[in-house]
């Protein structure tokens, strides 16, 4: 049996859809409204999901306190309240598509070294959503729970 | 293959402590969780059931039998008690939401006459769920949605 642990955030921001490499017209044409010059914003919805063996003495995959505070520092605090073309260096150069944010925000979350990131899942709107998942083929992070930075007793 | 998912709500009580810790290792580890007196969820549960329909019926599962199961196995147990206190099998065991899926997967599990368990996904809040999947999911292919607007 496998299990995997998923917990939602949110965070809201603003952007526009708009690439260098296009006329206006075609910018207009390819993003249509989301090319707008001054941008619009969402109420984005991440959804972590988290896989691993679970802790004998926590009864946990993941600390939530841990997952939370890394998920604060590596993504709300920099998407937060900002416009993400100008704000964001990683969208410098990049158009802030849902596809783009959602491999932009599962490379962040990659970094976790306490649980197995397997998925992320992005809610634009409560119409739109992107996914990434772990590749299955892919090298697998095979890990030990030792649970969480806080202490645990000997 | 087609895919059916039942869902049911409980409500009960737990908290988190482990008596291996001190007190104040416990409520390190834990936080607001280790609170002794316990405080309480509205769980949701989705139960999913994998297989092929029958012909003669066009139900892969009786739904009121799934229903049932769902019901005896889970509700009677659960509902409306303390995780910690009422529920023998998860005696021993910290309550999280991992332990308590995989206390209700193994219930089911067995219970389940035609096509398989695929599924138990159980919310212990709108924001935090835990998903328990057997080991190999055939066709459980990735899922993406909308475009960008």
């Amino acid at each position: 049996m496998k299990l995997t642990l998923t917990r939602r955030y949110s965070f809201s921001a603003s952007h526009r859809l708009h690439s260098a490499a296009f006329s206006e017209s075609g910018n207009q044409r390819i993003y249509g409204k989301c090319a707008n010059p001054y941008g619009h914003g969402h109420n984005y919805v991440l959804e972590v999901t988290m896989g691993g063996p679970v802790n004998e003495s926590t009864g946990m995959i993941v600390n939530l306190a841990d997952l939370d505070e890394f998920v604060q520092r590596e993504v709300i605090e920099p998407f937060d309240h900002v416009y993400i073309n100008e704000q964001v260096a990683e969208f410098r150069d990049v158009v802030p598509t849902t596809e783009n944010l959602c491999r932009d925000i599962f490379g962040r979350l990659q970094r976790f070294s306490l649980a197995r990131l397997e998925r992320v899942r992005i809610e634009e709107t409560s119409k739109n959503s992107l996914e990434m998942t772990a590749d299955p083929e892919g090298p697998r992070k095979e890990m030990a729970n030792n649970g969480t930075k806080r202490a645990v007793p000997d | 293959m087609i895919r059916l998912t039942r869902k049911a709500e409980f409500c009960a009580a737990h908290f988190y402590h482990n008596p291996a810790f001190s007190a104040e290792e416990n409520r390190l580890m834990f936080g607001k969780c280790a609170n002794l007196q316990g405080h309480g969820h509205n769980y949701v549960l989705e139960v999913t059931i994998a297989g092929e329909p029958d012909p003669a019926t066009g139900m892969l599962l009786d739904l009121k039998e799934l229903k049932e199961i769902i019901e005896r196995e889970v509700m009677a147990r659960m509902d409306h008690r303390s995780l910690n206190h009422e529920v023998p099998e998860l005696a021993g065991k910290i309550p999280t939401c991992e332990n308590v899926a995989i206390v209700i997967w193994n219930l089911l599990a067995p219970c389940i006459t035609r096509g398989q368990l695929d599924r138990v996904r159980l919310y212990e809040s709108p924001e935090l769920y835990v998903d328990c999947t057997p080991d190999s999911r055939p066709d459980a292919g990735r899922t993406s949605g909308g475009k960008s607007a």
